[in-house]
C-alpha cells in the first residue's frame, strides 16, 4: 500500500518581510502526498501555487501550522537529510555553458559526496540509473546548452533523480515546452510515481495532460483554498468551472475542456452525419450560428452530402442553393 | 505495480570528466608554459640576461656578472613571483565571482574592493601635505607599505560591509547592485580629493592607480603571498558549493547547500585575494574577467575542480606575459600594466569569443 510522504496539517503559507509583517497566501491547508502518486498543482496564475511549492520543499519557511515529511516535522530535518528526500525540478530554464548531461545530472550527487565532490563507483551509477529513469541516456554526453527545451526539462528531472528522493516536487514543468514535449513530459511523471514508486508534485497549467495523467489533483483557487481529487471528482462537483471562472470562458462537463464563450446571433440548420456534423457543427457555433437540428424553412440550411468520393457543403438560403467544397468557404459563403 | 528490475550495466559508461587524459595532459602542458615564462620573465628586461645566467643564478652559483646576481635575485624575482600571485589570485576571484553572480561581466572587484583600495591610497598621497609626502620618500621601504597598508584598510573596509550586507540581502543581484554602489561612493569619495590636490601629488595617484609588479620588495611579499594563500586555499575548500551555485542559489539549497554560509566565505575568498593584491600592486584590470573565460572555452568544462587549478595557472601565465611585454624588453621605458594586460587582452579575448560555439558561454542569459 502506498504510504504518505507528505503531510501538511493547517499549514500556512506566505511571505515573511519583517517581524511583524507578513503576507498570508492561504491557510488551513491539509494536505497529503503519498508514493506511487501523481498530484498535479492547479490553479489561476498568481493563486500562491509556487509560494506552496516552495514551502512544501522547505526552500521557503512556512507561516504556520505542520509539515511532517515520513512522519518528522520537516524544520527538523538537516539540509542535506531534507535533499536526500526531496528535490525540485525549478520553472525558470537553467542557462549554463560548457556542461555535459553527465555532470549536470552529477550535480545531483551533492548532499551525498564529501568536501570536494568526488564520485564514488555508486554516485555513477546513481546518475546512469536517474539518466536512464529520465529517459535521458542517449543525452548524456552532449552539452547542456545544445539541448532543445524538451530535452532539457527531461535532464532537470534526471538531475532531481540523482538525489534519489522519495518526493519530487516540479514547478511548471511544462511551461517551455511544445505540444509533444509536454505530454512527454507529464508521461514521465505519471511514470515515475507508478513505476518507480515516487510521490510526484507538480504545478501545470496545462489542464488537459493534468486531467488525463493525474491520479490526483489540487485545485487551488483565488483565495488560496485548494480543492482536491480525482480530476473527474473536481468536474463532477463544478469545482473546474468555478476555480476558473471568467467572462467568456466556459468549461465544458462533458468533454472537461474550457471553450471561449461565443454568443449565437443567428441561427442555422445543419443536417450532416459523424465527424462531418461535429466539426461543421463546432465552426458554425465560432461563426456566431446557434446549430439546429431541424427548424423552420426560412432559416438557412447547411447539408453536408457526399458525392462521388468528395465532401461537399450544400448552403440552401431563400430557396437558393449553393455549393462549396470546404467549411472555410462555407463560412464565407454564410457571411456574404 | 512494482518497481522495474535494475536497468543493464551499460556497455562503456563515459569516463567522469575529471579523469579525462586529455585534462591532465592539458595541466602538464599549462605547468611547463607557467616555468617557461616564468624563467624568460627573469631573463628580459632593460637588460637582457642569457637563460642560462639565470638557471646559474636560481641554483646559487656565481653569475657572469655580479649585477646579473642583484638584478635577478632582488628586482626581477620579487616581481616575477609577484605576477604569479597575482595573476592566480585575480582570476580565481573573477572566477568565484562569476560563478556567484552568475553573470560573465563580474570581476573581481565587482564588489567595490579596489574602490576602497583606491580611497586609501587617495586618503594617503593625496591629502598628505607637501611635508607627508616629503616623509614619506624619506622612509623608503617603510613608505611604501603605509600605501599597502592604506590600500588594506580601505579595501577591508569595503570587505567588512560586504559581508555584513550579504548575510542580510535575499538574492545575489542586490548583492551586485549595493557593490557598486559602494564603489560609486568611494570613486566619488577619491575624486574629490583630487579635485582638490595639487597636480605633483595627483600625479603619483595616478601611477599607482596604473599598477605595477615591480614595486613590490620581498618584505612586502612576506605579507603578501601568506595572505593570498589563505584566500586561495578557502577557495580551493569552495569547489563543491562553487559548482552546486552554477544552477542558482534555489537548486543549491534544494541539494542541501547552506547558501549563506557558502555565499559568506565566497565572498571572503575573493575579496582577500583582490583586496590584497590592490593593495600592494594598484589595480590590475582584466586579468580577473578574462582568464575565468579563457579557461570555460580551454577546457570546455563549468567543473570547478577543474577551474580552480586551470584559472591558477593559465592568471599567473598571463600576468608574466604581460609583465614581460610591459618591460619592453631591451629598452628603457616600461608601459603601465593595465594598460598590456586590456590592450593586448581584450582583442585576444575578443578572437576567443567568436570563435566559440553559440550559447556555450557559461550564463547565457
Amino acid at each position: 500500500m502506498n504510504s504518505a510522504v507528505l503531510t501538511a496539517q493547517d499549514l500556512t503559507i506566505g511571505y515573511v518581510h519583517s517581524r511583524s509583517d507578513k503576507t498570508v497566501i492561504a491557510q488551513g491547508l491539509n494536505l497529503e502526498l503519498h508514493t506511487q502518486e501523481l498530484v498535479c498543482l492547479v490553479g489561476p496564475n498568481g493563486v500562491g501555487k509556487s509560494t506552496l511549492l516552495r514551502t512544501l520543499t522547505g526552500l521557503q519557511p512556512k507561516l504556520g501550522g505542520n509539515l511532517l515529511l515520513k512522519d518528522k516535522p520537516l524544520e527538523k530535518y538537516t539540509s542535506k537529510a531534507l535533499a536526500k528526500l526531496v528535490s525540485v525540478v525549478l520553472t525558470s530554464p537553467v542557462q549554463v555553458g560548457n556542461m555535459k548531461v553527465r555532470n549536470l545530472v552529477g550535480l545531483g550527487r551533492f548532499p551525498f559526496t564529501g568536501l570536494f565532490d568526488s564520485h564514488s563507483p555508486e554516485d555513477d551509477s546513481a546518475v546512469q540509473a536517474a539518466l536512464e529513469m529520465a529517459g535521458a541516456e542517449g543525452l548524456a554526453e552532449r552539452f547542456v546548452h545544445e539541448l532543445s527545451d524538451g530535452e532539457r526539462q527531461r535532464v532537470m528531472i534526471a538531475r532531481a533523480l540523482a538525489q534519489e528522493p522519495l518526493l519530487l516536487v516540479l514547478d511548471e514543468p511544462t511551461a517551455f515546452l511544445d505540444l509533444p514535449g509536454r505530454v512527454a513530459t507529464m508521461q514521465l511523471m505519471r511514470e515515475l510515481a507508478h513505476t518507480h514508486g515516487k510521490a510526484v508534485l507538480a504545478s501545470t497549467h496545462d489542464l488537459d495532460q493534468a486531467m488525463h495523467l493525474a491520479d490526483k489533483m489540487w485545485l487551488m483557487g483565488k483565495d488560496g483554498a485548494i480543492l482536491q481529487g480525482a480530476p473527474e471528482d473536481l468536474v463532477l462537483s463544478g469545482a473546474f468551472g468555478t476555480t476558473f471562472a471568467q467572462p467568456n470562458l466556459q468549461f465544458d462537463l462533458k468533454t472537461g475542456s474550457f471553450e471561449a464563450e461565443i454568443k449565437p446571433e443567428q441561427r442555422v440548420v445543419l443536417q450532416a452525419e459523424g465527424l462531418a456534423d461535429i466539426w461543421t457543427a463546432r465552426a458554425l457555433r465560432r461563426a456566431g450560428f446557434e446549430v439546429l437540428v431541424d427548424g423552420p424553412s426560412d432559416l438557412p440550411r447547411v447539408e453536408v452530402v457526399q458525392q462521388n468520393a468528395r465532401t461537399i457543403w450544400k448552403l440552401i438560403l431563400n430557396g437558393v442553393a449553393l455549393e462549396f467544397d470546404s467549411i472555410y468557404a462555407l463560412l464565407l459563403g454564410l457571411s456574404a | 505495480m512494482h518497481a522495474t528490475p535494475t536497468p543493464e550495466v551499460p556497455q562503456s559508461p563515459a569516463p567522469p570528466a575529471s579523469r579525462n587524459p586529455g585534462r591532465i595532459g592539458l595541466f602538464i602542458v599549462l605547468l611547463l608554459i607557467l616555468a617557461l615564462v616564468f624563467v624568460a620573465s627573469l631573463s628580459l628586461g632593460s637588460v637582457s640576461i642569457p637563460l642560462r645566467e639565470v638557471v646559474r643564478i636560481l641554483t646559487g652559483e656565481p653569475a657572469l656578472k655580479e649585477s646579473w646576481g642583484t638584478i635577478v635575485l632582488d628586482f626581477r624575482l620579487t616581481k616575477s613571483i609577484t605576477a604569479v600571485l597575482v595573476g592566480g589570485a585575480l582570476s580565481l576571484a573573477g572566477l568565484q565571482m562569476q560563478t556567484m553572480f552568475r553573470n560573465p561581466l563580474a570581476d573581481p572587484f565587482i564588489l567595490g574592493v579596489n574602490s576602497g583600495a583606491s580611497l586609501g591610497v587617495a586618503l594617503v598621497v593625496l591629502s598628505l601635505g607637501t611635508a607627508g609626502t616629503a616623509l614619506l620618500a624619506g622612509l623608503g621601504t617603510l613608505g611604501d607599505l603605509s600605501l599597502a597598508l592604506a590600500a588594506s584598510v580601505g579595501a577591508g573596509l569595503v570587505l567588512a560591509l560586504i559581508l555584513l550586507v550579504g548575510q542580510r540581502v535575499k538574492n545575489p543581484t542586490t548583492l551586485l547592485i549595493m557593490g557598486l554602489m559602494f564603489g560609486y561612493a568611494a570613486s566619488a569619495l577619491t575624486s574629490l580629493l583630487i579635485y582638490f590636490s595639487r597636480p605633483e601629488r595627483i600625479q603619483a595617484y595616478t601611477i599607482w592607480s596604473y599598477g605595477s609588479f615591480s614595486g613590490v620588495t620581498w618584505n612586502q611579499l612576506r605579507v603578501m603571498a601568506p595572505v593570498i594563500l589563505v584566500g586561495l586555499g578557502v577557495a580551493i575548500l569552495l569547489t563543491k558549493p562553487l559548482n552546486a551555485l552554477l544552477l542558482g542559489e534555489d537548486y543549491a539549497r534544494s541539494m542541501g547547500l547552506n547558501v549563506k554560509q557558502a555565499r559568506f566565505f565566497i565572498l571572503l575568498s575573493a575579496s582577500l585575494l583582490a583586496g590584497t593584491v590592490t593593495a600592494f600592486c594598484g589595480p590590475i584590470g582584466f586579468i580577473g574577467v578574462a582568464v575565468p573565460h579563457l579557461c570555460r572555452n580551454l577546457l570546455r568544462s563549468a567543473d570547478h575542480k577543474v577551474l580552480i587549478p586551470a584559472v591558477i595557472l593559465v592568471g599567473a601565465i598571463a600576468a608574466l606575459v604581460a609583465d614581460a611585454i610591459a618591460q619592453l624588453p631591451g629598452s628603457q621605458y616600461v608601459l603601465p600594466i593595465n594598460v598590456v594586460t586590456s590592450l593586448f587582452g581584450a582583442p585576444f579575448v575578443i578572437w576567443v569569443l567568436i570563435r566559440q560555439r553559440r550559447g556555450a558561454t557559461s550564463f547565457t542569459v
